[in-house]
């Protein structure tokens, strides 16, 4: 039971989640599931009485049972009390001090990873504002490796999402084309294929193969269909670059996605077996999004923020080369407008950072959300300022197959050059090779003419 | 990359390659950012899509059309009171209002093989553009083939879930709903069709088939009722709905089934 008193009004939480919950900045997905706040006040008296809350707590009390969910024993049997040693003696509140101070640095960050678990971090984020967000993340830097080089300081890496409604190869051959022109596609170039047939995948992999070889690009590919989808493609020999999966912070939720650690398991033996990585290897790529476990019906109580962070450690045991949240995909009943979809954006960036993850965000919205592409614009400068590692290139913002308003080409060019970040150095030689970049990564006249290679 | 012109936009030169896709590639820019005519005609797109999902369905209209094509049509409701709360609270938009339930109660039915349920969803437009065409094709199929229906019921905030509720009132053995689906950018207009053999309360998603991507520009609607027609014999033949009931039928291709999913449910 934890307990904070507010005038003559004594606001009790009867478990680390029901305060957890409470304490959330307001979003309808909590609403939803009845968690959420009743009153601004008992909002922000679960976060006076969270401040308190000894960080210890967090491993005593799983927000899901041990027994019932094998998230929950991942992060306990994983945590490591030597990196927890440092701030094991805090409270939640003494944990955001300390962030925000000088005391925290980017070594000293990478040393603690270990020892900080998704709630914690989950925690420590309900007490922070959006510029908290921002700061202590932009101290994170984390170093990925499949054929380039993604998350360095002073670079900015893009996803190019060129999804087709029925996979045609050549519609998808123009946006890849497209999306190399504006300087798009160092983190990975990733269709979502409209169907899961095994087939066509796979011929969708061996051509984006084929391009990428005959024009030496530096990048990865990836197909994100499912991960035993992609596993039979592994069988049957076709070029695997990343394997892709959707993840969730229950086990529940998990199965709801047909999967599970072992499944992951079995894909990451799978693709340490594929060597296809010249630089690093980085090959998973996982995506996740507030929301999923309670859209499953499978969320145990516990506020959609803190679910999320717990899908991080599920990304984390596999030491993949790209994550991102996928924030406004969901829906308004889970975010509703743009503020809560840019709140959720930022905590989604924070905690992945602080526990070690390439974190990208895919920075979007559906139509049926109160947001358009202002909110977008905002949430992309945002993130940017704060390190984000990556976000989603798709033409003209407007994805085509999946229905929903991305990050467009163009947005990638506008805050790089805003904040002068550059692409993955071996991907931004590539640009400048091509002519696409000039010396200083500013867009060129280059020739589209040498990208127009078979399979276009 | 570009030729510059007297309005300072820096064109793309591989414009010939919109043949392939409806993607907005080829936008040219002017800095780094889309030209003023580019940048209205996304503007532009979005007010219609979210116009699209903010329409309230013409019920009045939808019911004479039903009564051309001499069937029968019943407005329902769900527990959602406004497309706010419809957004907001999907639990309400699968469960039928307390008259609306009441109007199929008081009604003595006879149990019946189909019930087919024509529902806004998040595109009123959908239904609006797709929904007879589809239903000419279908009806005269389903007479042919012997196939007794409910009568047709107009649902408005309505999820997809709602059709199971209607469905099992109505002593259906097999449940249809033609549902607006989330418009897009480039499609405010798509219609989404989900069957669900013997329809209940408990029934989930993975006991549903799904055809989508309904509209003139997507899925055609000769297609998609004969494809429907197919899905409702082998239901009904096979007594089994969902996973279990693999769609056979030609141009399979057409239909979707993305990891990141539907959002009507």
């Amino acid at each position: 039971m934890f307990k904070h008193v507010i005038g003559n009004i004594a606001y009790g939480f009867a478990d680390l989640k029901e305060l957890l919950a409470k304490a959330s900045p307001l979003r309808s997905g909590d609403q939803l599931a009845g968690l959420a706040a009743d009153t601004y006040e008992e909002n922000v008296a679960a976060k006076l009485a969270l401040a308190d809350v000894p960080l210890k707590r967090f491993l005593e009390e799983p927000v899901v049972p041990y027994e019932q969910d094998e998230i929950s024993r991942l992060i306990i049997d994983e945590h490591d009390q030597q990196a927890f040693a440092a701030i094991s003696s805090f409270t939640v509140g003494q944990f955001r001090n300390w962030l925000l101070s000088d005391l925290s640095d980017v070594q000293s960050l990478i040393q603690m990873r270990a020892g900080l678990t998704p709630e914690m971090l989950a925690a420590v984020s309900k007490l922070m504002r959006n510029q908290d967000l921002i700061y202590v993340a932009s101290k994170c830097h984390v170093v990925t490796k499949f054929r380039n080089t993604i998350g360095l300081a002073g670079h900015f890496s893009a996803r190019l999402q060129p999804n087709h409604p029925t996979d045609d190869i050549k519609g998808i051959a123009a946006s890849i084309l497209d999306g190399l022109m504006y300087g798009v596609g160092d983190a990975v170039i990733g269709i979502n294929p409209a169907t899961d047939h095994i087939q066509q995948n796979l011929r969708l992999w061996q051509l984006m193969d084929e391009f990428r070889e005959k024009l030496s690009i530096p990048t990865q590919t990836c197909v994100l269909s499912h991960v035993t989808s992609t596993l039979k493609v592994i069988e049957k020999g076709g070029p695997v670059d990343l394997i892709f999966q959707s993840i969730a912070g229950t086990e529940q939720a998990n199965q709801s996605f047909g999967i599970n650690l072992s499944v992951l398991k079995e894909a990451y033996q799978a693709g340490l077996s594929l060597h296809r990585g010249t630089m690093g290897t980085n090959f998973m790529y996982f995506e996740t999004g507030q929301g999923s476990a309670l859209s499953a019906q499978a969320h145990h109580g516990v506020d959609q923020q803190t679910l999320e962070a717990r899908a991080y450690a599920v990304a984390r045991h596999f030491k993949p080369l790209l994550v991102n949240s996928v924030v406004g995909f969901i829906g308004p009943e889970y975010l509703f407008d743009g503020k809560q979809i840019t709140r959720a954006g930022l905590e989604d960036h924070f905690c992945g950072k602080l526990m070690g993850l390439p974190m990208g965000v895919d920075v979007c919205y559906t139509n049926h959300a109160e947001a358009d592409q202002d909110d977008m614009d905002n949430l992309l400068t945002l993130l940017a300022t704060a390190g984000c590692t990556f976000v989603m290139g798709v033409p003209g913002a407007d994805d085509i197959m999946l229905n929903y308003q991305s990050t467009s080409f163009h947005d990638i060019a506008y805050v790089r050059n805003l904040l002068n970040l550059k692409p993955a150095p071996e991907f931004g030689s590539w640009l400048q090779s091509m002519g696409i970049h000039d010396a200083q990564h500013q867009l060129r006249d280059g020739s589209f003419q040498k990208l127009l290679i078979r399979p276009l | 990359m570009s030729e510059q012109n007297q309005d300072n936009i820096s064109q793309n030169p591989w414009g010939f390659l919109k043949e392939f896709t409806d993607a907005r590639i080829a936008l040219g820019r002017v800095g780094h950012g889309f030209p003023t005519q580019q940048l209205l005609a996304f503007s532009l797109a979005h007010a219609q899509a979210r116009d699209a999902v903010h329409a309230a369905l013409n019920v009045d209209a939808l019911l004479s059309d039903l009564n051309l094509l001499d069937q029968e049509g019943l407005h329902l409701t769900s527990q959602a009171i406004d497309r706010d709360q419809y957004l907001k609270r999907p639990d309400l938009g699968r469960k039928l209002s307390l008259e609306s339930l009441q109007i199929l109660q008081n009604r003595t039915l006879e149990p019946v093989q189909v019930s087919l349920v024509i529902a806004d969803g998040l595109s009123a437009k959908a239904i609006e553009t797709n929904v007879f065409p589809v239903l000419k094709v279908l009806l005269p199929m389903l007479e042919n083939g012997g196939i007794s229906l409910a009568p047709i019921t107009v649902a408005t905030q309505a999820r997809v879930a709602l059709a199971d509720e209607i469905g099992f009132a109505l002593k259906a053995t097999l449940s249809v709903i033609f549902i607006g689906e989330r418009p897009g950018l480039s499609s405010p207009d798509s219609m989404g069709i989900y069957l669900t053999y013997r329809p209940h309360s408990q029934n989930t998603d993975e006991r549903r088939n799904c055809i989508s991507n309904v509209r003139p520009r997507g899925l055609h609607w000769d297609l998609a009722a004969h494809k429907l027609f197919y899905l409702i014999t082998q239901s009904l033949a096979l007594e089994i709905s969902g996973v279990g009931l693999k769609d056979e039928f030609d141009a399979s291709h057409l239909l979707s089934s993305s990891q990141k999913g539907s959002s009507v449910a």
